[in-house]
């Protein structure tokens, strides 16, 4: 379920995700450069060479893990892409993780961290996860991080029961120079996100086809490594 | 963006990747960039049997470059002979498209390259 259901979904991510990530780009990723430990041993696992996907790579913070795999990153946001390409050897492109521009079980593994719970439907949330298993070879593992609904700790203090399709504020400082019309210089910004409960990933995962290979909680987000199905 | 990249990239149109025309994509009109970068054997050498080689062929022969042999080198002739190795480099990591197109060869439709970042976004009724 999403905010405003009287306008398509597609439009409601492009004012509530898509315009507003474009906006704050440089700020947002000047606070995103350390590495989650378990998106960084991942990709530490990977076999030297292994060519694979960031889908929803925002400024590309996990294209500076390994030099010895080759990663193809992806965003909607042209800003946001305009940094992640910045990283050799590994490249990136604006697209859309519903309409990636990869072949069928090509790729040895994807990455999409923090991505699908910007996605306002359970169709489209699953559309996402199909189409980035789809791009996986045969044992092709992908890692697919969402935010959590229990994070009790946190300072947002969202817990079970708490209603799961929430907008999160982003507070930019506009600086003196462009002040707001109140002489005010900070400017918010709102973004859609879907919060996870518990095991509704791994039901994702499972529903379009995928198998859970490992999954857990980390920091607040719920992430598991998928797979496509293996014909027996 | 690098030629390597190209290898990896199809026609965003989901009723496309079905046909064999769509990948890989074709330049046009494109401008190309020589950059500088630190020779990385190793990671040649292990993306290579990853390589779609026709299709790389397809691409750099395209946009001028001069006919790769038939078949993909097998590591033993890569890890031999320098000059291919030097060639593969220069093609598959420091060539890359500045501005341009790509077109897919089945639907037609036209992807464009900016500053070195090429832009999958649909219009509305492709999607």
């Amino acid at each position: 379920m999403s905010f405003e259901q009287d306008i398509a979904p597609e439009r409601y991510e492009e004012q509530h995700v898509h315009e507003v990530y474009e906006q704050i780009a440089s700020h947002f990723s000047s606070t995103r450069y350390k590495p989650w430990p378990i998106v960084e041993s991942f990709l530490q696992s990977l076999s030297p060479g292994s060519v694979g996907l960031d889908v929803g790579c925002g400024n590309g913070k996990y294209l500076t893990v390994s030099q010895d795999v080759f990663i193809i990153g992806s965003d909607r946001s042209s800003n946001l892409v305009k940094i992640a390409a910045k990283h050799e050897p590994h490249s990136a492109v604006v697209a859309d993780m519903l309409t990636l521009p990869h072949q069928v079980g090509r790729f040895d593994f994807a990455i999409s961290i923090a991505v699908v719970h910007h996605l306002s439907t359970p169709e489209r949330r699953r559309e996402a996860i199909k189409a980035i298993l789809d791009c996986l070879k045969d044992g092709g593992k992908a890692l697919i991080y969402v935010w959590a609904l229990e994070q009790k700790s946190s300072r947002r203090g969202w817990d079970e029961g708490h209603e799961q399709d929430v907008m999160v504020p982003w507070v930019m400082k506009t600086g003196k120079k462009n002040p707001n019309e109140d002489g005010s210089t900070e400017k918010t910004f709102q973004r859609y996100y879907h919060l996870y409960r518990s095991g509704e990933l791994e039901g994702d995962i499972v529903g379009v086809g995928g198998q859970v290979v490992d999954s857990g909680y980390e920091k607040d987000n719920w992430w598991a490594i998928c797979q496509r199905h293996i014909k027996s | 963006m690098k030629l390597l990249t190209l290898n990896f990239l199809t026609c965003a149109v989901k009723a496309c990747k079905s046909s064999s025309d769509s990948f890989p994509l074709h330049p046009k009109e494109c401008e190309l960039v020589s950059d500088t970068i630190p020779p990385n054997p190793q990671l040649i050498q292990n993306v290579l049997p990853r390589l779609d080689w026709r299709a790389l062929s397809t691409t750099a022969s395209e946009l001028g470059f001069p006919t790769l042999p038939e078949n993909a080198p097998t590591l033993e002739e890569l890890q031999k002979d320098e000059k291919m190795m030097a060639e593969l480099h220069t093609l598959l990591l420091e060539t890359s498209v500045s501005e341009g197109m790509l077109v897919c060869g089945n639907c037609g439709h036209e992807y464009r390259i900016k500053e070195g970042i090429a832009n999958f976004l649909l219009p509305n009724h492709l999607v």
